[in-house]
């Protein structure tokens, strides 16, 4: 049969993100796919060489808008790291409550949208409405439904209102109480298991071989977690398990994010008990940051964010290295997607909880004279090259 | 730390742990291939990524890789001169080298022999030749537009 290749991007029409695959089909079986990224690529590496150490945090917080306390944990503990600092008690536990609340709206988000892409949308509707309480519990604890800011090298930057509390108990006992009626409809519906059961199955060998973290690795049995393995924060003063699955399908994808929206309710009640108990100061003081390296990691929603810094002993990094988890988790598409039908790829494709602004992280745009260009530069170069294009083709 | 050592013996240039969980080796550009073999497949570490820095004097490439049993990161250092920017690559080993490697050329322009597709993944494909932003040399993108705008205007 003839083979035929199917854009899917620049710009995902359903995900609503920059995103490029090119899927090579026969009739419906896909045979092949080749990604390209760096549709949307900022140079946050590069500026982060321009700010200093405290205000890196701010801009790596703006790297994603969905896991912006990821990135800063991953940050503070590469700095940490680089200074030998220990942080206080309660700003540990504050870190893990962020950290975990964070976890919970995420997969509620990636639960939401797979029943999008299924087709499913009762669940994106219920699901999407049961992410609003969690969102207004950051709001009420951290000032902020989005962009908490909560970090800086050292600690934390406000403490928690423990008048909250009770509210925030109830608030999650509710959420819990729905996810088990939820859990229990999805994994009851034959259409569901048919759509998820045994597609797009990633093996333990392709796990090692692509690197692949975070639920994406932990649904194919290999039970990798950094908070685990190599803890920090709070992670090893509050008990808890890391949720694996076995088959690697995407239906355990799905298991495995649920068991973990669950362990991390359990988490961040277990803080916010610590935290009545435990009192005192949130930050560190760090005096000068010395010459050296420092490497921090952060167990994020997706999987493993990695941060790499170097230090010359001045005030800002000379070189901040990135690496989000979809960088990794992304490739493994060419291991899951052959083979499969056109109409599992969608599905397929966002099993690994993509996230673009991470990956893509390289965007000053400045001309001759200006130092940037404006909302109004912009308009008018736009303007200016369809005038262009008008005569060069004579419409 | 005393297995590595017995283990490399010469190839191990230094060996130094900022803290008891990061471990930072240098090897020679040389030997790079037999050292991520054994850390990749004897040792059975994951992978985690390779930051390319310009560290003035010469090129430095480091290849984190991760014991998640013990929660201990192992970064080999590998230094490539300016004047001779080339590097295995790891590829045909971690097929999830291959992003990195690939970034890593684009921004730093060292090159990977052996790569099977060494070509840009995060620039634009209308961006200039022989430009590396994170270079330190580099300009940015004030000086790339007026080359551009003599390239084009003569």
């Amino acid at each position: 049969m003839a083979k035929a290749v199917i854009p899917i991007g620049p710009y995902h029409p359903l995900q609503e993100e920059p995103e490029h695959f090119l899927l090579t089909v026969e009739g419906e079986k896909v045979v092949d796919v080749e990604v390209h990224i760096g549709y949307n690529h900022r140079g946050i590496e590069k500026l982060a060489e321009h700010k200093s150490w405290q205000q890196v945090t701010f801009l790596v917080a703006r790297i994603c808008g969905i896991c912006s306390t990821s990135h800063p944990i991953a940050y503070c503990n590469a700095v940490e790291n680089l200074c030998r600092v220990e942080i206080p008690e309660r700003a540990k536990y504050i870190r893990t409550l962020v950290g975990e609340l964070e976890r919970i709206h995420s997969h509620l988000l990636w639960l939401g949208l797979a029943g999008h892409f299924l087709g499913y949308n009762t669940v994106w509707m219920w699901v999407w409405k049961w992410r609003e309480p969690v969102l207004d519990i950051f709001e009420a604890l951290t000032g902020n439904r989005n962009h908490y800011d909560m970090l800086l090298p050292g600690g934390v930057r406000r403490d928690l209102n423990e008048e909250y509390f009770p509210w925030v108990r109830k608030e999650l006992g509710e959420l819990k109480k729905n996810l088990e009626m939820l859990s229990k409809a999805i994994l009851d519906d034959p259409v569901i298991i048919s759509r998820l059961k045994g597609i797009g199955v990633l093996t333990p060998e392709d796990v090692k071989n692509y690197g692949a973290v975070g639920p994406t690795a932990r649904a194919s049995g290999v039970k990798i977690d950094v908070r685990k393995d190599d803890p920090y924060a709070a992670y090893d003063l509050i008990q808890w398990e890391v949720a694996t699955c076995e088959n690697g399908d995407l239906l355990d994808k799905v298991v495995v994010r649920i068991l973990e929206i669950f362990e991390s309710i359990k988490m961040v009640e277990e803080c916010m008990d610590a935290l009545e108990k435990v009192k005192g100061e949130v930050m560190a003081t760090i005096k000068e940051v010395p010459p050296g390296e420092g490497i921090g990691r952060h167990e994020a929603p997706r999987g493993e964010t990695f941060h790499y810094v170097r230090s010359d002993g001045g005030s800002s990094p000379i070189r901040h290295k990135v690496r989000a988890p979809t960088y990794v988790n992304l490739p493994t598409c060419k291991a899951t997607l052959p083979g499969s039908q056109l109409a599992d790829a969608i599905i397929i494709l966002a099993s690994i909880d993509p996230c673009y602004c991470c990956t893509e992280r390289v965007a000053v745009v400045s001309d001759k004279k200006k130092e940037y260009l404006t909302q109004e530069d912009l308009i008018k170069l736009s303007w200016e090259k369809t005038e262009k294009l008008r005569r060069k083709y004579g419409k | 730390m005393k297995e590595i050592k017995e283990r490399l013996g010469d190839k191990l240039l230094k060996i130094y742990e900022h803290t008891p969980n990061r471990i930072y080796l240098d090897i020679k550009r040389e030997d790079l291939k037999e050292v991520v073999e054994y850390f990749f497949l004897d040792r059975n570490l994951r992978f985690v990524t390779a930051s390319g820095i310009d560290g003035r004097k010469e090129m430095e490439i480091l290849y984190h890789f991760s014991e998640d049993s013990t929660g201990k990161i192992y970064s080999l250092r590998v230094k490539v001169p300016k004047d001779d920017l080339k590097i295995d690559s790891l590829t045909s080993l971690i097929k999830g080298a291959e992003f990195i490697e690939r970034e890593i050329f684009e921004m730093l322009g060292i090159e990977f022999t052996g790569h099977p597709n060494l070509t840009r993944l995060l620039l634009a494909e209308d961006w200039p030749e022989g430009i590396y932003p994170l270079r330190r040399d580099e300009k940015g993108i004030r000086d790339l537009k007026e080359r551009n705008w003599e390239k084009k205007n003569g």
